[in-house]
């Protein structure tokens, strides 16, 4: 708490002012946000790391990551607990947003959990989506591509 | 001064009582509308709020704020709807525009407004039409979705007005009686990138930034139209409910006044008939 005091008064020295990496600082847990505009699935949550595919690569956020702004590239965001235990969703797109104290807002237009994504059905999207010669597959074709990626 | 207005006629107060009858069941079902739109938009506005209050932490937490003293553009968004009876809704939403207006005219800034909603169009066309940039109808008949809100974004976009920064505004549930008009801040991209706080996020580039802001700015719209949408309906549940009470309230009164009318024919006919068999 005090070192997180003491980094807020120093920022607005410099704009892009870089140096040695702080000691990190603010609380050692993330509070993370996920939500689509018709569903949360955490709110200000405490995770221990976070997988997002984004537009310039797929980043693993940890708390205490440094301050960024990313936009979301359609693909599989894995979230793993304080637990241990591992859950996968499946975004469309999005932005992400890590600030200083170490919170998380990942806000996503279209979500869901990987085993509400129905294989086979996508299999059959895929198909009928490629052979339409579809250049902006569809959620479900995207859906198939990163599940068969994944198996 | 030829004026005598006869004592109402037991016919006139039936048409009375049969029109208020009338309008009271319009108004009861009306508001069993407006309860049942109402549990939906409070349904759906939770998670909304989750989303939208995740949309506007990077301007609180960053203290995301354009420079003073410049001569800024500013965009006001008013969110309302096409559809009355909904007690103050819709003016209060024009009340605090045309407020924000007057103040940032006075200090020389140029401000227009985008506004979402039919209603809103009439009450600020009379007065401020020149400060309009775009109007968007056939709000209210569903509940807003995401798609509402991006297309709404997107035309604002493509008119080509290069805000500095701006809000939206909206009115705030609170709970099923009581809603307040409040306001979200927007900024554009170069407002963002320029903010002295900005310098701690790392490695940012333009078109990511581009990206995120316009998401941003949808996600800002999306949550005013669910707050209003939210407070539309219970203002129209609390407006439909006292209709209803006034209308029964007119209803025993002229019930009263009618059986009163009708005792004073009944005693007028008899005395008429006992003087009659009196005389002869």
């Amino acid at each position: 708490m005090m070192a997180a005091r003491f980094l807020r008064r120093s920022i607005p020295v410099l704009r892009q002012a870089r140096c040695y990496a702080d000691a990190p600082s603010g609380s050692s847990q993330m509070s993370f946000t996920f939500a689509s505009p018709t569903q949360v699935y955490f709110k200000e949550a405490s995770v221990k790391q976070v997988d997002v595919p984004t537009l310039t690569g797929a980043f693993g956020i940890l708390p205490a990551h440094v301050p960024t702004l990313q936009v979301l590239r359609p693909g599989v965001v894995t979230v793993f607990n304080d637990d241990g235990s591992a859950a996968k969703f499946f975004v469309s797109s999005g932005s992400i947003t890590v600030n200083a104290d170490s919170s998380v807002q990942l806000l996503a237009e279209e979500a869901f959990p990987l085993d509400q994504l129905d294989v086979a059905a996508a299999k059959a999207n895929l198909e009928k989506a490629q052979s339409e010669m579809a250049s902006a597959s569809d959620e479900a074709a995207r859906a198939e591509a990163i599940v068969k990626a994944l198996e | 001064s030829g004026q005598v207005r006869n004592m109402a006629t037991l016919k006139d107060i039936t048409i009375r009582l049969k029109s208020i009858k009338n309008i009271q069941k319009i108004t009861k079902s009306m508001k069993m509308v407006a309860a049942a739109k109402y549990a939906r938009a409070e349904r759906q506005l939770k998670p909304a709020r989750v989303y939208g209050n995740g949309a506007v932490a990077l301007y609180e937490k960053a203290e995301i704020k354009a420079p003073e003293g410049v001569a800024n553009k500013h965009l006001l968004i008013g969110v309302s709807s096409d559809r009355g009876l909904c007690g103050a809704v819709h003016s209060n939403v024009a009340k605090a525009i045309k407020a924000k207006i007057a103040t940032l005219t006075g200090e020389g800034k140029e401000v227009m407004v985008v506004n979402v909603g039919d209603k809103l169009r009439n009450i600020l066309q009379r007065t401020h039409s020149n400060y309009l940039l775009l109007s968007c109808k056939e709000v209210g008949r569903k509940p807003p979705t995401f798609t509402d809100a991006s297309i709404v974004a997107t035309e604002l976009l493509n008119m080509g007005y290069e805000f500095d920064q701006g809000a939206v505004i909206y009115n705030r549930f609170r709970s099923v009686i009581s809603y307040k008009t409040d306001e979200k801040p927007i900024f554009s991209i170069d407002t963002v990138a320029n903010s002295e706080n900005m310098g701690i996020y790392d490695d940012i580039d333009a078109d990511v930034l581009r990206n995120y802001q316009e998401f941003a700015l949808v996600n800002i719209i999306y949550f005013g139209l669910k707050e209003s949408t939210t407070s539309e309906q219970s203002a129209r549940m609390t407006a439909m409910d006292s209709a209803s009470k006034n209308a029964s309230e007119m209803i025993d009164k002229l019930t009263l006044t009618f059986n009163r009318t009708r005792q004073a024919v009944i005693t007028k006919e008899l005395i008429e008939i006992i003087s009659g068999a009196a005389a002869l």
